[in-house]
């Protein structure tokens, strides 16, 4: 098993931190489950608590970086998502602030908690609103690189991580383009784009494949907003079939955004996969993914279905 | 500017306000001719803005919080030179305007974009502490409407700046009594409100007369008292002051004079600037 991003997010803002005295990073009592405790013991001057507030978490936020400092939002996705949905919408995306969201716990990663503390519809809530960008990075190494990318600019962006520790995809040496799609593997029958938990995932699911003799191409699509585009027209052109798989609602996330692609530029067989548009099974991240489905076995079985 | 120099400058600007609403045929006139005494006092005798500064790190910062009284923050902006009043008056809400509905932040010397209610004071709060971490000595100004504390985000922030001690932010809240369905009262009884904000632990005043420059002028001047405490001011003021029959209607909240109206309201406000 690899790190849990939540933990790459926390090392490099622990890192910028001594040398971008501006950078703040803001929690709601969050900053136990954000592993974000040690950074407040390290730069109290940089740390800001505004209790359990989500509407004040990402006002303040905007409030701060209107008068230059670089803020760091850090709370629970489900809640930051939803509950101060507004203020992202009008006082970082609309007013324009470098305020920078970071969703911990995304998707059903608190499965057991029930549905208040899912983020199902963070990714279709959040990514229908101008001026923010979605990441959703799918290891430590590239939630590394794209967090590193991230410090150095001056626009709004929400990422959503899981709670738990994500399996390696990459290797220190990988090389990553910023919001341009990860090739995890070439392949040229079919294509499956994945974002987050779901990466490993479809690798395995095109290992599952290949026993099969069939070629299948794996995309990570942690830019989700911007969206890669051109890697999906290539994709549609070249495998002609596509499998999306994302931890999130079907409806208006990943799948969502590459049907309206291919629809619009390459036609070709999409098929969605994701969280039902309905209640979910109570039980943890791996057994609510199994109960729906999304195992390796599952993705293959979607991908080979479409030839 | 003195006090009656003061009240003179905000009538000439409910007339450019009106005007603007009337050729737009859109805007929230009684809103607008509540707070703009409080606008002008602010841009014209108390903050550190001016259109020479507005990238200036250590320029005082507002918010409008009740976004739809935008006619009147054009109006006292324009009057400061940030903008042309005639652009403004011109082109507001028209297709393709900058002078949008509500506080648009691509116009210079707005801060902040608002229009959903119970926005400004987080943010506020954010600006606050901003100039804490900084070390730097500018106040922040935040107007709020009265039927906007109905909204709870403000109490997460009232809550949050007697946390940090936010003696640099100064709240007012526009007590002109009316929301769009009646009494504010009526609607959702916001009761004495200095009273609930002292209990939140802020220094919160009374301001008989919010449409009063000298009273408004001494409330300003006690909020600047560095004390740990974040200040409010409770400004009762009268919806539509300056124009009887607008004065104290709900009715009046959006709602838009026909040309008699117009003329009669325009011809009561000249010979109060006179």
């Amino acid at each position: 098993m690899g790190t849990a991003c939540k933990q790459i997010i926390a090392d490099v803002l622990t890192e910028t931190a001594p040398k971008d005295k501006d950078l703040v990073v803001l929690c709601s009592d969050s900053r136990g489950s954000g592993n974000m405790a040690p950074f407040y013991e390290k730069f109290p001057e940089q740390a800001i608590e505004v209790g359990i507030a989500e509407q004040d978490l990402v006002g303040i936020s905007a409030g701060l970086a209107s008068c230059g400092k670089h803020p760091y939002a850090i709370s629970p996705a489900s809640f930051l998502s939803t509950r101060s949905i507004e203020q992202i919408k009008v006082d970082v995306c609309y007013s324009k602030t470098n305020v920078k969201l970071i969703g911990i716990s995304g998707g059903v990663s608190y499965g057991a908690l029930g549905m208040s503390h899912h983020a199902c519809q963070d990714i279709a809530m959040v990514s229908a609103i101008p001026n923010i960008r979605v990441y959703i990075p799918s290891d430590q190494y590239l939630t590394r690189f794209m967090m590193e990318e991230l410090v150095k600019d001056n626009e709004a962006a929400y990422v959503r991580v899981s709670r738990n520790a994500t399996e390696d995809v990459y290797t220190p040496e990988t090389k990553f383009e910023f919001n341009k799609a990860v090739t995890v593997k070439e392949g040229t029958d079919v294509t499956i784009i994945a974002v987050g938990e779901f990466v490993s995932r479809a690798k395995k699911a095109a290992e599952l494949l290949a026993e099969k003799g069939i070629s299948c191409r794996v995309l990570d699509m942690y830019c989700v907003k911007p969206i890669d585009k051109e890697a999906v027209i290539k994709a549609a052109e070249e495998t002609k079939h596509i499998v999306t798989v994302e931890e999130h609602s079907i409806i208006g996330g990943l799948g969502s955004m590459v049907s309206t692609i291919t629809a619009e530029n390459a036609p070709c067989k999409v098929k969605v996969l994701g969280l039902p548009d309905a209640e979910l099974i109570c039980g943890t991240q791996e057994e609510i993914f199994d109960h729906e489905g999304l195992t390796p076995e599952g993705i293959a079985s979607a991908a080979e279905s479409l030839l | 500017m003195d006090k009656k120099q003061l009240k003179a400058k905000a009538n000439e600007l409910r007339c450019d306000a009106l005007e603007a609403i009337y050729r737009a045929q859109t805007g929230h006139i009684g809103g607008d001719f509540s707070v703009i005494d409080i606008l002008t006092c602010l841009y014209n005798g108390v903050m550190n803005v001016s259109p020479e500064q507005v990238d200036d790190p250590d320029r005082d910062r507002f918010v409008l919080s009740k976004g739809h009284s935008v006619e009147a923050f054009y109006a006292v902006l324009a009057d400061r030179g940030f903008f042309p009043m005639e652009e403004y008056i011109n082109t507001f809400s028209q297709c393709g305007s900058k002078f949008i509905g509500h506080p648009n932040n691509e116009l210079p010397g707005i801060e902040m974009n608002t229009g959903s209610l119970g926005h400004g004071l987080p943010v506020g709060v954010g600006m606050a502490l901003a100039a804490k971490l900084d070390k730097r000595d500018y106040r922040v100004y935040v107007v709020i409407g009265d039927g906007e504390l109905a909204e709870g985000s403000n109490w997460e922030a009232f809550q949050s700046a007697v946390h940090y001690g936010l003696d640099n932010l100064i709240a007012i809240v526009d007590r002109n009594g009316l929301q769009i369905s009646g009494s504010t009262e009526d609607v959702m009884a916001s009761g004495d409100v200095a009273a609930k904000l002292r209990v939140f632990g802020w220094d919160a005043i009374d301001v008989e007369d919010g449409n009063d420059m000298g009273q408004l002028l001494e409330a300003f001047e006690h909020c600047k008292e560095r004390n740990g405490k974040p200040h409010a001011i409770i400004a009762h003021t009268v919806k539509g002051s300056g124009v009887s029959f607008i004065e104290n209607k709900a009715s009046w909240h959006h709602h838009v004079p026909n040309e008699e109206q117009y003329h009669a309201a325009l011809k009561e406000l000249k010979g109060q600037v006179e």
